[in-house]
């Protein structure tokens, strides 16, 4: 069953034209991963999707749903969250106050709270502390433990490994894996390692439209394919 | 000099610059009891000032709006306050201190009201059009301003209105050879139980939370599925509601009023925030009492540099901490 497709998406960013034509269908269930360049369009999707940038026609369909036209909060109160490149984590919030902003109550269902704290341990040592002094690695953990801690349909990630150590990019497959385990995720990689270790399906977005979708085995053994689409070397 | 720094932050930091300044103007003025007198005159503006300013900092804070016309709610406040305070001048000047609080505190709630309502509308017919929009921010809130100037000229005429006191806040309290003003003291209490409420809802509600990370990061309050623009009217409203009581409050102090009062207040406002840092509750409380203070003592000490002190003080603070001395987390 598909939980979000997307048709023929064009969106503008002041007068520059940056997605093109997006077509794209999310399955439910897994790691589906958004490959391409710098500036091919990967965030300008994730963020049109999240309703943070408007696009200019096409629709993008949740859950059968059309969300195009809806207001960020309405969004993400349908089950979608949004870690955003640069985690979006409230610096001057406690870790605890950074989660229980993202309870729909208030207050923590004892249960998520726990799953959250055994897959990222390290936040629970630094509850109390603001997160401006949490390093990148915390960080980009309480962005993703935040996006988990009520039952979500779907997470949208925006480059987690981007200048993380190689052992916190490890931490995080284990977490990735389990959290893929019940909710979908959409995530925009340019590590294509990480990126294939977890990916189910994919596809590749080029100058702001898909130009290749597919399962990520067949993607992985295609080395032409990656090299042309990626610029991928040996 | 980072040792320095590091000794002056585990003693409380910027925290601890109104006590330097007091410090130094004890040396400086050389008369225990005039020290104190400015020193308490200094607080109590200092409060007010912070009454008036808060609100447009958290509303610069949350949306990024530059709302020159806070300072008309101050105008208003001061004038709708004095316009109470007159209709209950006998209560007043009468034996009774009971009613003379009960028109206090009426001609304060009238402000607030006024306030309250002001702002709804303020934020729906001037502000939400010009979402994002620095110029025409500036543009059309300087307008309005303009047009509340002329609002209470046409209602309270243009000669200053002279504002009554309720007696029981006439007067000094006389302590050896020194002199404190009744109504300094109560306008720093009433100054500090608001900030004391403010930082309480601000930080040990959900309400709070949603604004502190809103000023933070408005997008990602969004993300978490909460309509920022409904808190923000929420907090416009409060915001102009305190400017109107720090209006009522200094026609309280001046005694008499003009309808340039707003204009007049617009620009210390406006270093206060800049000073405490835009956006931060503690950064404008900080600002405020170093602007009241350095105020009173320059005015004591070179009366001639006392017009140009605030701006003295928000350029070597900025110079020192371009971000102003309690920025918030962005």
């Amino acid at each position: 069953m598909n939980l979000l497709s997307i048709e023929s998406m064009k969106t503008n960013i002041g007068q520059y034209a940056v997605l093109h034509d997006i077509s794209l269908v999310v399955p439910e269930g897994g790691v589906f991963v958004l490959l391409g360049r710098n500036g091919a369009g990967k965030t300008t999707t994730l963020r049109s999707i999240m309703g943070l940038w408007k696009p200019s026609r096409g629709s993008i369909r949740f859950r059968n749903q059309d969300i195009s036209s809806m207001h960020t909060a309405d969004i993400a109160r349908l089950g979608i969250a949004f870690v955003p490149e640069n985690m979006g984590i409230f610096g001057g919030l406690t870790v605890e106050e950074n989660l229980i902003l993202a309870t729909a109550k208030g207050s923590f269902d004892n249960n998520h709270l726990k799953r959250v704290t055994v897959l990222f341990p390290a936040l629970e040592q630094f509850w109390t502390k603001q997160a401006w002094s949490l390093s990148g690695g915390q960080k980009q953990m309480l962005a993703i433990a935040r996006a988990i801690i009520e039952p979500r349909d779907l997470i949208l990630i925006d480059e987690p490994t981007k200048g993380l150590a190689p052992s916190i990019i490890d931490a995080m497959t284990g977490a990735f894996d389990e959290i893929a385990e019940t909710t979908t995720i959409l995530l925009v990689e340019q590590n294509f390692q990480f990126a294939k270790s977890l990916g189910r399906e994919m596809a590749v977005i080029d100058d702001g439209r898909i130009v290749h979708a597919g399962s990520m085995a067949d993607f992985v053994a295609d080395r032409d394919l990656q090299n042309r689409l990626l610029s991928l070397s040996a | 000099m980072k040792r320095l720094s590091e000794i002056f932050d585990r003693f409380g930091g910027v925290n601890l610059l109104p006590v330097l300044a007091a410090v130094v103007a004890f040396v400086l003025i050389d008369a225990p009891s005039s020290w104190v007198t400015l020193t308490v005159a200094g607080l109590a503006m200092g409060m007010m000032i912070f009454l008036m300013a808060s609100g447009l900092s958290l509303v610069f804070g949350l949306m990024d709006v530059l709302n020159f016309g806070h300072s008309a709610f101050i105008s208003f406040g001061a004038f709708v306050a004095a316009s109470v305070l007159a209709f209950f001048g006998a209560w007043l000047g009468g034996d009774s201190s009971f009613l003379a609080l009960i028109a206090l505190i009426l001609s304060i709630a009238a402000a607030i009201a006024f306030g309250l309502l002001g702002g709804w509308f303020f934020e729906t017919v001037i502000i939400k059009p010009v979402y994002k929009d620095h110029l025409r921010q500036i543009l059309i809130t300087m307008g309005a301003l303009i047009v509340a100037e002329q609002i209470i000229l046409a209602v309270w005429g243009g000669t200053p209105t002279s504002v009554p006191r309720p007696a029981f806040l006439e007067g000094s309290w006389i302590i050896g050879d020194v002199s404190i003003e009744v109504y300094r003291v109560f306008a720093f209490l009433l100054g500090l139980i608001v900030y004391v409420g403010l930082y309480i809802v601000l930080n040990r509600t959900r309400v709070g939370l949603l604004i502190r990370a809103g000023v933070e990061n408005r997008e990602m309050v969004e993300c978490l599925g909460f309509r920022v623009d409904r808190i923000f009217v929420g907090v416009f409203m409060v915001g102009s509601a305190l400017a109107a009581m720090g209006g009522a409050m200094w026609a309280g102090y001046q005694t008499l009023i003009s309808p340039a009062l707003g204009a007049e207040m617009l620009i210390i406002v406006f270093i206060v925030v800049i000073i405490g840092g835009l956006g931060s509750i503690e950064g404008t409380l900080l600002g405020a009492i170093l602007v009241g203070l350095i105020g009173n003592y320059v005015g004591y000490l070179a009366p001639k540099l006392a017009l140009t002190s605030n701006m003295v003080l928000m350029m070597l603070i900025l110079l020192w901490r371009p971000n102003g001395l309690r920025p918030i987390v962005k």
